[in-house]
């Protein structure tokens, strides 16, 4: 594609202007920003959520807030964190990046796409709400049963969990249908010559992930709609009273809960290697091996639900089989890291930014991953579950493993989406604060859980006290090494900074560094041919 | 000279921090085992660490040897392969794969294997049972046989709301306090049964390496070998509401005969507090008691002063419940009168009969129909209650 060519069609942009333009807009960059905006913007309030959480611990006894505030914090911190900032994160890059890499001009459904945008702050209002209407005397606050909703308590609260299950109904049917979207591009829409098997590594965690959301989502909006009739319509599914079982609700939740994970997970190991191979001058090492690991822990992550549920009392073969199960995605996972650290591997490495986060990253999961295959075993698991063992693992997998990878994305991407470069003295310095925050934050509550600290616990026994401060004030570094992020980001946005090559990284392969930089507003107008 | 005062300041606070870090007890790993569980427990955890802990530095030094080694600046010319390309390198790949095949089925798999054997081998050989019953915010405790058989009390946290909101100092307990222990004796395999009131709570004691849901009519069960006398803490561990944080766990274990003591003197405790409930009670003594039984068990919701925190908990001070008749013309209870919500719970609200005895509920129900502001007058007596059962 010339460049003739695309001033031609800058001219051809019409679209309306101000705030039309984003609502009505079909245009995947524009939704994908949207989404990405959307991300940034719900990240820092779920992360404001867990600041509050971690002053209130700062030290034994209560002191800023009451316990019933604190349960609601924890719950909508996570259920933001989750929904409404990582999910979001990965869908903007699908966006962004998926119709690039495969030379289509949009994706298949442009329309769904505008509309799976815009359920989503609406969505986000719906969760946040309730504290708001507390403040005016209507009901008593926000959903605080944690994210998990766990029947009988989510029947017996107040109105915040009304909301959240419409929350979460709208999420739901928002990441359905970007699902759709996704796999309808993928497999339609790629360009002349890109067979499956060529297809960039982002496509296809998220093609896998598009299969998991349409798997599991379905299972949760029917576990809280069970929910939502047991609260108001009378029904018993979750009282045993009315001959149903709590129990019940927790496999439904982590039918779909597990392959939470991966679908928060996957789209990250898809953009790793492309950070790796750009930033080790080396093509990815072991594609098709990368490409089987992502379905099969695709494939596992759907049978293995029940570890997260190993105290509720199972019987003996059904703990042998999901812990053994659970055991054996470390197998695909160990492929995924061989892989990684073999692209690196006797390449011409260099540290920029996006390097030194997938770098850290890859070190980091692999915390996540190692002290995940502990947690299978189910006697140690009874100690380990629901203490800060807990909340210090899934924070190394989806802070360390989500966020972090999306940042490392973010800073690889940005000069692409935006035509400038971020400061990469800040960039390098939010990602040493980052890292070591993140290990004084999370690292001293391994020790809180192993010594006997229950999770969701407002206050505390003495005994805990010291990690705990050391865990807030790391918490208060890394919240605040989070501005450094946004003004990157912000100045990129705002043209500051300086002009982005189209091909910013030398070791960068794949179609969306052939266009400008930022890419036409209708990009591939003729339609590439990949060899 | 400022750049000096900076420096003594920062030197002050490093100080400050260090000597309180000084009296910290880190704790590095789970406490000490006291059951063979525990002890498994312990053992599996430990090993697995090591092992991982391993992995993740053989890995980490791969990393930053080619980290170190495999950079642009210092002129690398990267290579170009894509996988394993012979024979050799394809069985080196291989390796690895087979390593943690091992590690993940046998090396772990198998002690994992006998610790789950281990963990639920609840019903063999029991020498006693205890039923475990979780309720916002409290622990229940029933002896199903043996000496203590019939014993049945509730176990509240002891810790002061003053402490809990600054306003005292806290005690070395802080928290893991109850006013009723449950007590074991050593060298006893207990089975325990678990069920709650309400919502799913889980018992929760680290150095017995037992936790386990108590879950809304079901049961479930688990089991302990206490091996040595003395005071255990656990604590909830399943988000509950807002009381989740202050229902702890504490257990006496005490020798056989010991124990046996124990249980008669509680068993003499339980007849005279039944036998009180026989004999017409004074308004003051009622009143006396209701306010430790109203601060200990309700203060929770309805708040000391019995203001309530509307719209969950209503306000009892100047309620048209409270205020109202609690027995119609021919002495029956009045259904949704403040008595029988006391008693047979309403929504949210418990069950109490279940829970206190009859001269607790006849007690805290005179103390709510006169305190606050409320002046009913009236009193109830404890015959009053045994009726009603």
């Amino acid at each position: 594609m010339t460049t003739a060519a695309q001033a031609h069609e800058a001219h051809h942009d019409h679209h309306p202007t101000g705030i039309m333009r984003w609502l009505t807009t079909t245009n995947h960059k524009d939704i994908g920003t949207m989404y990405l905006v959307f991300a940034l913007i719900m990240f820092m309030v779920g992360g404001a959520m867990a600041l509050a959480v971690r002053a209130e611990l700062f030290q034994p006894g209560m002191q800023l807030m009451r316990p019933e505030f604190f349960n609601q914090l924890i719950g909508v911190h996570a259920l933001i964190m989750i929904f409404a900032a990582l999910m979001p994160a990965a869908t903007g890059f699908a966006n962004w990046l998926i119709p690039l890499q495969i030379g289509a001009p949009d994706m298949a459904l442009p329309r769904l796409n505008n509309w799976g945008f815009w359920l989503l702050p609406p969505a986000a209002i719906l969760l946040t709400l309730p504290f708001i209407l507390a403040l005016f005397g209507i009901g008593d606050g926000a959903i605080a049963t944690g994210w998990t909703f766990y029947a009988p308590l989510s029947v017996q609260e107040g109105i915040g969990v009304d909301f959240a299950i419409f929350a979460v109904h709208l999420l739901g049917i928002s990441s359905v249908m970007g699902s759709i979207n996704i796999i309808v591009t993928i497999f339609n829409m790629r360009a002349p010559g890109m067979t499956m098997m060529k297809l960039p590594l982002f496509a296809w965690g998220w093609l896998i992930t598009a299969f998991l959301l349409i798997a599991t989502i379905p299972v949760l909006a029917g576990a809280v709609t069970m929910l939502l009739t047991d609260r108001h319509f009378g029904t018993h599914f979750f009282n045993a009273a009315g001959g149903g079982d709590p129990i019940l609700f927790q496999h439904l939740f982590w039918f779909f809960g597990h392959p939470e994970v991966y679908i928060l997970l996957l789209p990250v190991w898809g953009f790793i290697p492309h950070i790796l191979s750009a930033f080790s001058r080396k093509p990815t090492y072991g594609y098709k091996a990368q490409v089987y690991s992502f379905w099969a822990i695709g494939i596992l992550s759907l049978v293995v639900w029940a570890h997260h549920v190993f105290t509720v009392g199972m019987p003996v073969p059904a703990l042998l089989y999901f812990m053994y199960s659970t055991m054996s995605i470390s197998l695909p996972l160990a492929v995924l890291f061989f892989c990684w650290i073999a692209t690196m591997w006797r390449g011409a490495m260099s540290f920029e930014t996006p390097m030194l986060f997938a770098t850290g990253w890859i070190i980091l999961f692999g915390i996540g991953g190692l002290t995940g295959l502990v947690l299978a075993d189910v006697a140690a698991d009874a100690q380990y579950h629901h203490s800060y063992f807990v909340v210090a693992h899934f924070h190394y997998t989806l802070f360390a493993g989500g966020m972090m990878g999306m940042m490392a994305g973010t800073y690889f991407w940005l000069p692409k989406m935006t035509g400038r470069m971020y400061s990469e003295k800040l960039g390098k310095l939010h990602f040493w604060l980052t890292a070591i925050a993140f290990n004084l934050t999370f690292m001293p509550q391994f020790f809180l859980g192993l010594a006997g600290m229950p999770r969701r616990i407002p206050d505390y026994a003495l005994q805990f006290a010291e990690f705990n401060m050391i865990s807030s004030i790391g918490a208060f570094i890394l919240g605040l090494s989070q501005l450094i992020f946004v003004y990157n980001i912000v100045s990129c946005i705002r043209g500051q900074g300086e002009k982005a090559a189209d091909k910013p990284w030398e070791g960068a392969e794949g179609l969306e560094w052939t266009l400008s930089s930022p890419p036409p507003y209708h990009s591939f107008t003729v339609q590439p041919v990949v060899k | 000279m400022a750049l000096k005062r900076f420096k003594a300041m920062g030197a002050a606070i490093a100080l400050a921090f260090w000597s309180k870090v000084a009296y910290a007890e880190f704790v590095w790993n789970f406490p000490k085992p006291v059951t063979p569980l525990a002890e498994d427990t312990l053992h599996v955890h430990n090993k697995f660490m090591l092992i991982c802990m391993v992995i993740f530095l053989v890995v980490l030094g791969i990393m930053i040897y080619s980290i170190i080694h495999h950079r642009k600046d210092k002129g690398y010319k990267p290579a170009n392969f894509t996988g394993p390309s012979t024979k050799a390198q394809v069985f080196w790949t291989l390796v690895p794969f087979a390593l943690l095949l091992y590690i993940d089925f046998i090396l772990m798999g198998i002690p994992a294997y006998h610790s789950v054997i281990t963990m639920e081998d609840t019903k063999n050989n029991a020498d006693m049972v205890i039923k475990v019953t979780g309720m916002q915010w409290r622990w229940q405790y029933e002896y199903m046989d043996g000496d203590a058989k019939g014993i049945k009390f509730v176990s509240n946290l002891k810790t002061p709301q003053e402490q809990i909101y600054n306003q005292a100092e806290k005690g070395p307990d802080y928290l893991l306090e109850v006013d009723n222990p449950v007590v074991l004796p050593v060298g006893k395999k207990v089975r325990i049964l678990l069920t709650s009131n309400d919502v799913i709570h889980t018992w929760w004691v680290p150095q017995f390496g037992v936790a386990r849901d108590a879950i809304p009519g079901f049961l479930r069960e688990t089991w302990a070998r206490i091996d040595e006398p003395g005071t255990y803490k656990g604590q909830c561990k399943e988000l509950c509401g807002k009381g989740h944080g202050f229902m702890p766990v504490v257990v006496n274990a005490v020798s056989e005969d010991e124990f046996k003591k124990w249980a008669e003197s509680k068993k003499a405790e339980l007849a005279a507090a039944s036998a009180v409930a026989e004999k017409e009670w004074s308004k003051e003594d009622l009143m006396a008691l209701g306010k430790e039984v109203y601060e200990k068990n309700c203060s929770v919701c309805h708040q000391v002063d019995g203001k309530g925190v509307p719209p969950a908990f209503p306000p009892l001070a100047g309620s048209k419940i409270v205020n109202g008749p609690n027995f119609d013309a021919e002495g029956k209870l009045i259904k949704d009168s403040h008595l029988d919500r006391v008693f047979n719970g309403f929504r949210v609200m418990p069950a109490w009969k279940g829970v206190l005895n009859d001269v607790e509920i006849a007690a805290v129900v005179t103390y709510e129909r006169n305190a606050f502001g409320n002046a009913m007058g009236d009193l109830l007596q404890p015959a009053q209650v045994k009726a009603l059962r």
